[in-house]
């Protein structure tokens, strides 16, 4: 079952740190923001592969919105 | 004197300059990015320079923009104030081959302690008290071991590039220090483009008390007391205070002594903040200095009467300090709590938007540093504060009760804000008595 990994807080991506067909834990960050100057993991809810990652390094994404897509 | 200054940064800080400025008859250029084109600073500024988009290091991270807005507006001098390009010796020297007078200390101050392995060398050179750690850099886990060995556990792995507990990482375990050692080292070249760490004993239950010095270019050194700034998160302030609570005036004489040592064996000039831990056992010691003003010089103005930043202006202007050491007097109590757009319920997660209603409390023992208005913006780009409510009161109660009161009066709507955690500190039998340490907002001691 494909789930969507929703960002939690307003922040610009600041790092991608898992890509297409990585596998990860849950808990592992998938993107990081930087938000106020913080550096925020967004993680992956639960173990399961990377899908699709719908962000870009740079690009500013709001509360809630879709980072990336777990399988 | 210099007639006409550019202020390069943003936020309350810059609207703290203006004023300073306006009273000297100094004429003021703002600068800007394009988020901030309406923003509180540009309109209380004389003049607004646009210096490009909303990241910092496009706008008030760019040397060589800020340098050349100064050239192009005529400003004589730049204030760097707090953050952004306040401690960086390149800055400095920019403003020095562009003909600027840079309103802080010399290069060589800005460079050496921003080193903060050199920083650690001078200041021990000069007397002033070091905590226990490797002589300079380490750069493998073989020599983190070696120095781990005669330290003892738990330490504290810190970027030398930079300070403001920015990558500190606290390492309980020899087994932990590889992997602690490799994190450390990532985050302090993403922050400071520079990897290099070095390890320092950690020092339990400490508090965190700085000395505010200045100094003038005929080399007198003065310092204007202390402030107890324990409050912390993420080695980030929460709240500080003039004086700090409880301090032996033996322990003081000893704080100060060493401050204005240290001070002047760097030649410094300016305002600038030696920052200590003080042990329960008296034992105190070098953390860093910061050499610009401080965000919580408000507390030390209001216990000493003096103000900090048109004194930073006349001495960048030529001028000897405007007052002797022995007019420098404490009295009574002062408290700064910074609110920061962040969410105390959630970790102090970061809480950007819109402030869609804002009112701020007024009276008597009451200073408010905003640099927010109904209406503003808050950036995901830039640091959460706010603004700072300072009470001042003949008693360290009274300045507690009206910061309480403060805090209630506050309406901030369309962010989180600290306010919440703060009503909890000021409330709390701990901070009451004034015995507070640095590891008390992690350990939940103030928790809802």
């Amino acid at each position: 079952m494909p789930e969507e990994i929703k960002a939690h807080i307003t922040g610009v991506v600041f790092q991608i740190a898992a890509h297409a067909g990585d596998a990860v834990q849950a808990g592992d960050a998938v993107i990081v923001l930087e938000s106020m100057k913080m550096e925020i993991p967004v993680e992956a809810p639960r173990a399961g592969s990377i899908k699709e990652i719908r962000v870009q390094i740079g690009e500013t994404v709001q509360d809630g919105d879709v980072v990336a897509i777990l399988e | 004197m210099f007639r006409k200054l550019l202020v390069a940064n943003r936020g309350e800080i810059a609207r703290r300059i203006i004023r300073a400025c306006r009273e000297l008859g100094i004429a003021t250029v703002a600068v800007h990015s394009d988020v901030d084109a309406g923003a509180p600073h540009v309109r209380d500024a004389d003049q607004a320079i646009a210096i490009g988009s909303a990241p910092a290091r496009q706008s008030y991270l760019s040397i060589e923009t800020i340098v050349g807005a100064a050239l192009r507006a005529g400003a004589e001098a730049i204030h760097p104030g707090y953050g952004f390009l306040s401690e960086n010796w390149r800055f400095a020297e920019a403003c020095r081959q562009a003909g600027l007078i840079f309103v802080g200390p010399s290069v060589d101050a800005i460079r050496s302690m921003g080193d903060k392995t050199e920083a650690r060398r001078r200041m021990a050179a000069a007397g002033v008290p070091v905590l226990p750690g490797s002589d300079g850099t380490v750069s493998d886990g073989d020599a983190a071991a070696r120095v781990a060995a005669e330290v003892g556990f738990p330490l504290l792995l810190k970027a030398a590039g930079g300070g403001g507990g920015i990558g500190m990482t606290r390492v309980t375990r020899p087994s932990d220090l590889p992997g602690a050692l490799t994190a450390v080292q990532r985050r302090a070249e993403a922050a400071f483009g520079n990897p290099a760490i070095y390890i320092e004993r950690y020092a339990e239950r400490a508090r965190h008390v700085e000395v505010q010095i200045f100094g003038d270019a005929e080399g007198r050194v003065v310092h204007l007391h202390e402030r107890e700034c324990s409050i912390q998160r993420r080695h980030q302030k929460l709240v500080e205070e003039s004086p700090a609570p409880g301090l032996s005036p033996g322990l003081k004489e000893r704080l100060t002594r060493a401050a204005v040592d240290g001070a002047r064996a760097i030649g410094y000039v300016n305002a600038g903040t030696m920052e200590f831990l003080v042990e329960e056992s008296g034992d105190f010691w070098f953390l860093e200095m910061n050499t610009r003003l401080q965000v919580e010089h408000p507390v030390t103005e209001e216990v000493t009467g003096l103000d900090i930043v048109t004194a930073q202006l006349r001495v960048a202007g030529g001028a000897p300090l405007p007052w002797g050491q022995a007019e420098i007097a404490q009295r009574g109590a002062a408290i700064e709590c910074r609110i920061y757009a962040e969410d105390p319920a959630r970790n102090f997660l970061p809480s950007p938007g819109t402030i869609a209603a804002l009112a701020l409390p007024e009276g008597e023992g009451i200073r408010v540093e905003s640099g927010i208005v109904a209406g503003s913006e808050v950036s995901v780009h830039y640091d959460p504060l706010l603004l700072k409510l300072v009470t001042q009161g003949t008693t360290r109660d009274e300045a507690v009760e009206r910061m309480a009161g403060a805090l209630d009066a506050c309406v901030i709507e369309g962010v989180r804000t600290t306010v919440p955690f703060l009503r909890r500190v000021m409330a709390h039998p701990q901070f009451k008595r004034g015995t507070v340490h640095t590891q008390m907002v992690e350990q939940g001691a103030f928790n809802a």
